[in-house]
């Protein structure tokens, strides 16, 4: 970003006590999303692990307001809530929906698509953990092929992950953006910009999540970082067609340096029956969107 | 959709307008001034969105209309937009009305006093397109109050009536009627002025406003045991939840008949009972029914009361919270209780003979009247008043079945002993 130094603000909004996992990257990213919203804010979730991040009534450790809703009706309800608010002279209010790959890739994509297509007033953030993770790692159309999820045990998953950013960009969207929970600051600084801008915005938010891909509670910010830096995870933001690479990313770019991606998965447990053919085929998907990236960057 | 101006009755000059179920379910929502509309066109009822959406464009309505890609959406969209405050409506049927099927739980275990109407169509497969009641009966367990109305005025004002008590008790209301023989034929409604409905219905108040300062989140996960809160004190598990919303069932029909008694004393057609009764007073046998079928009841009991019959009819309009005493009483000491419905639960009988069954056995006095239970008209086979003439006489000559009849098969089989 071309500003040196953000300040983020010290008042927290996700209040110590969530119930999520140890090491959970959602929870970080969590804070610094909801700093840059500010209190003005509603977040409408589904079943996810945000739910579970929510807590249990009567309590909740966010200190938001926030709305429950189910699985594939995320992007509807932001649609009711921008409505509502919007008859009832609520003028202030960010509407933001937020759900998990499943509720996105998968089942909650109709919605998505819908309220996008309308251009609904709102912020989308998908937050992608790679698999089902609230019910126990389940393989999702956002897992990576050669992962091992329980419903893919014996045969990793089979398939290329589902290039969701292409369909999204294909809603010809204001704007839509890329970060992962390792890099707070470009987390903060894409949501505040996202927060002044209408129409349906498109969050995809990359998450480690150490339980469903089998890494130390401790490891989940390093995880984080090497996918970006060998370009598994590209930070970047679309802003009316216009690609620019961020962050990590961008001085990636500049430097020309780039981690093999070995690095990443030999890391990961969900990796490990990956033969060295997939493997380099992993690479050389990689490589070729990092490329198509450079050059829409025009770098 | 021109109004044209009838006699006055005293001070008031009241405006008839011809127009179909759909026309009048539309501008009873507009009269109630709701502010976010939200529909998937499904025939037959496409009509009400359409209609709302040239009030809103026209600037008739003023109200925010989201035209979402399905019904699944449709619903979510008014959940949202009420519990933020706003008066939502959309509007639905057959395969829609079970699309939304996850929506419907979610509306009324909300507690979003949404109104939406249902024009009552046969689900798929094999498709059709035509009426009987079988997808908003397959949605009775849902925690919605469910209206039927009998003819256009009714549908008119059930969502008039629809909002006034879902709003008192806090429960989405569906108001069912007819596929085509409401939905898409004209008759004269009697349109009550804005400024008396707006007598009848204050501006929604929310049960409680969004506070930044002071965040709630809505519809959390729960447990299954008390909870206790930071404070100590003990919150309501799951079961005390639905326990709050089967209570506030239970108190909804007096809500409901004060409605309609006070509806009547502004408009003029008052609701004070759960069904329209019509000849029952002599009456040694009933057609039960719901729906648009009351009417073709009403002809057929005309024409059987030639023939020396003692019967009348029973249109039941409350059907969610059942008027389980209410119907009992009413039922007690007939001998012949016909329940002829467009609906089957498969592997047993029509869902009204069962609730039928169970009220008189909570609450009817001795001796217990003996129940038919007929399936007719399903997927749109035309039931003319004949065709009730005949139930009944196969009634009148034949023992009950434990198994459910039906009419449009058996009347090859049945001995011709009348028609």
């Amino acid at each position: 970003m071309s500003v040196p130094f953000v300040e983020i603000p010290d008042r927290e909004y996700v209040l110590p006590g969530t119930r999520t996992c140890a090491g959970c990257g959602l929870t970080l990213a969590y804070r610094y999303i909801l700093k840059a919203l500010g209190p003005k804010v509603i977040i409408t979730l589904p079943a996810c692990c945000l739910t579970i991040l929510h807590g249990i009534y009567p309590k909740t450790p966010v200190a938001v307001n926030a709305l429950n809703t189910t699985f594939a009706s995320t992007a509807a309800s932001a649609s009711g809530l921008v409505a509502g608010l919007k008859a009832t002279g609520q003028n202030d209010y960010v509407v933001v929906g937020m759900a998990g790959d499943g509720g996105t890739f998968d089942m909650g994509i109709q919605a998505l698509s819908g309220a996008a297509e309308r251009q609904t007033d709102f912020i989308y953030i998908c937050y992608d953990n790679e698999a089902y993770m609230n019910t126990g790692v389940q393989r999702s159309s956002a897992t990576p092929e050669g992962a091992i999820t329980t419903t893919t045990p014996v045969e990793p998953k089979q398939q290329p992950k589902k290039d969701f950013l292409a369909i999204m960009e294909a809603h010809k969207l204001p704007y839509m953006a890329t970060c992962c929970s390792a890099y707070p600051r470009d987390i903060y600084e894409k949501l505040s910009k996202a927060k002044n801008i209408r129409g349906t915005r498109f969050i995809h938010l990359y998450v480690p999540c150490p339980p469903g891909w089998g890494f130390p509670t401790n490891k989940t910010v390093e995880i984080g970082r090497i996918a970006v830096e060998t370009g598994v995870v590209v930070l970047f933001e679309i802003e009316d067609g216009k690609l620019r690479l961020t962050g990590r990313s961008l001085t990636m770019a500049r430097s020309g340096r780039k981690r093999p991606v070995d690095e990443y998965l030999k890391l990961q447990g969900r990796f490990k029956k990956m033969t060295p053919e997939q493997i380099a085929s992993f690479q050389k998907d990689v490589d070729e969107r990092w490329e198509q990236y450079l050059r829409r960057a025009e770098i | 959709m021109k109004g044209y101006f009838l006699r006055a009755r005293g001070e008031k000059v009241e405006q008839y307008q011809i127009i179909t179920g759909n026309q009048a379910a539309a501008l009873g929502a507009k009269l109630c001034r709701v502010q976010v509309v939200a529909a998937y066109p499904i025939t037959p009822q496409s009509k009400i969105p359409e209609v709302l959406a040239e009030y809103v464009e026209r600037g008739e309505l003023k109200a925010e209309f989201v035209r979402v890609e399905s019904e699944h959406s449709a619903l979510t969209v008014c959940i949202s937009a009420s519990i933020v405050g706003a008066r939502a409506f959309t509007a639905t049927a057959a395969n829609g009305l079970a699309y939304m099927h996850e929506q419907l739980h979610w509306a009324a275990g909300a507690r979003v006093p949404i109104v939406m109407p249902v024009t009552n169509r046969g689900l798929g497969a094999p498709w059709t397109i035509l009426n009987d009641m079988q997808d908003s009966l397959s949605q009775r367990d849902t925690g919605w109050i469910q209206f039927y109305c009998i003819n256009n005025q009714e549908v008119l004002d059930h969502v008039i009536m629809g909002y006034r008590v879902a709003e008192t008790v806090h429960l989405p209301v569906m108001v069912c009627y007819d596929g085509f023989r409401l939905s898409h034929t004209v008759m004269p409604v009697n349109v009550p002025s804005q400024e008396l409905v707006d007598q009848y219905l204050p501006p929604k108040k929310p049960p409680y406003s969004l506070d930044p300062e002071n965040p709630i989140n809505i519809n959390p996960v729960v447990m299954g045991e008390l909870i206790p809160g930071v404070d100590g004190k003990l919150w309501p598990d799951y079961m005390s939840i639905r326990r709050r919303m089967q209570k506030a069932h239970e108190g909804a029909l007096e809500i409901i008949l004060q409605a309609g008694k006070y509806f009547g004393e502004l408009f003029g057609r008052t609701y004070d009972t759960p069904f329209t009764k019509y000849k029952t007073e002599d009456a040694s046998a009933v057609f039960l029914t719901m729906g648009s079928l009351t009417s073709e009841a009403m002809e057929a009991v005309d024409a059987l009361r030639k023939e020396g019959i003692r019967i009348g009819v029973i249109g039941l309009r409350v059907f969610r919270p059942f008027p389980a005493k209410e119907l009992a009483e009413v039922l007690s000491g007939l001998e012949k209780v016909i329940v002829v419905e467009k609906a089957i639960s498969y592997g047993y009988e029509t869902p009204l003979a069962t609730e039928t069954k169970a009220a008189i056995y909570s609450f009817g006095t001795s001796p217990y009247s003996l129940i038919w239970s007929w399936v007719v008209g399903l997927g749109g086979k035309d039931v003319k008043p004949r065709d009730l003439v005949g139930i009944c006489n196969a009634v009148f000559h034949n023992a009950p079945r434990e198994r459910p009849l039906w009419w449009h098969e058996e009347e090859y089989t049945y001995e011709r002993a009348v028609c």
